[in-house]
């Protein structure tokens, strides 16, 4: 076999591999939207509690705190990634290159100002 | 439609005929998975039966499912008090269909030895369609498997199309049947008098 056939052995296993996985689904979906009719209730939307009656709602909200912590992280990931190649190609660089990263890592560093001000390092 | 006799002239030849009903009721037949539910005493019976010595696994029963969600049988082992008889009827109506019910033991088919209590259910087929009883106090295992393939005797003949078709194929029927609650006295209401009347008397 060619080599440009070769890779369509891999492509009809692929679409098979899919085919596979999908025709069951389909065949279920098929069978529950044309045979089996569908019968919601009350009890059978709830929230499964054991057999007692549900209490309260499902779509309840959580402390979304958590974005602080993500948004400090954030400042030690980005100069991180930053910091190395410019550690690396230190001696090579220009003054105007030097500057702009200097100001870089002082808007990073006003950020973390701002986050320990808050008083969001201070776990209890 | 294959005559019988054909089939089974075919059959004898090694050629196998059959049809999307009867496939279909076979795989259903078969994997009939419970409900994780034990009310008392037959409940241990049950778990007996589940386990290596009577091998509930044989007839696709093993598979004890701890969310009704993923049911298709709900065993209704023991005896079902006035204070536990919503939560039994609350689980079944989050069982998705096709559902069954097997009342086991005494308790469950008729309050059993404790009939005369003041907070017993005498039956749980006040509430549910059940479709196997099975006697006893406690029914042995092999009660309990005995039950388990008459209802897959049951779902073998069942009729996909036509007017006796089950309640899952069918829009028209509900599928949820009245939660009761618990009243003053007793619970309301004591019965669902479209499943259970009480026995007339002839004199």
């Amino acid at each position: 076999m060619q080599a440009s056939n070769s890779y369509l052995v891999l492509v009809l296993l692929a679409v098979a591999a899919v085919g596979f996985a999908l025709t069951p689904l389909a065949a279920a979906w098929a069978w529950a939207h044309f045979f089996s009719p569908q019968k919601p209730g009350k009890d059978k939307n709830d929230t499964y509690e054991c057999g007692l009656a549900s209490r309260g709602d499902a779509w309840i909200h959580f402390r979304s705190e958590y974005y602080l912590y993500g948004i400090i992280f954030l400042v030690f990931d980005v100069e991180t990634i930053f910091l190395l190649p410019f550690a690396v190609s230190f001696t090579g660089l220009p003054v105007g290159a030097f500057v702009a990263m200097i100001i870089f890592l002082v808007l990073l560093v006003e950020g973390l100002v701002w986050a320990w001000r808050k008083g969001f390092l201070t776990w209890s | 439609m294959i005559e019988e006799g054909l089939k089974n002239e075919l059959q004898k030849q090694g050629v196998y005929v059959t049809s999307l009903q009867e496939l279909y009721n076979w795989g259903r037949a078969n994997s009939v998975w419970p409900l994780t539910f034990g009310l008392a005493c037959c409940a241990i019976e049950m778990m007996a039966a589940s386990m290596s010595r009577f091998d509930l696994a044989r007839f696709g029963a093993e598979v004890f499912r701890p969310s009704p969600r993923q049911a298709d049988l709900m065993i209704v082992a023991g005896t079902v008090t006035k204070k536990m008889a919503p939560l039994v009827v609350r689980l079944y109506n989050q069982m998705p269909e096709p559902k069954y019910v097997i009342a086991m033991g005494a308790c469950a088919i008729s309050g059993g030895p404790f009939k005369q209590g003041y907070n017993v259910l005498k039956g749980i087929d006040r509430y549910l369609p059940v479709d196997v009883a099975i006697p006893g106090c406690p029914p042995r295992p092999e009660a309990l498997i005995h039950a388990i393939m008459t209802l897959q005797e049951k779902i073998r003949n069942q009729e996909l199309t036509g007017p006796n078709r089950p309640r899952h194929l069918n829009a028209e029927i509900e599928g949820e049947y009245p939660v009761p609650a618990y009243g003053k006295h007793d619970l309301e209401p004591p019965k669902n008098p479209e499943l259970w009347q009480p026995p007339t008397m002839q004199r």
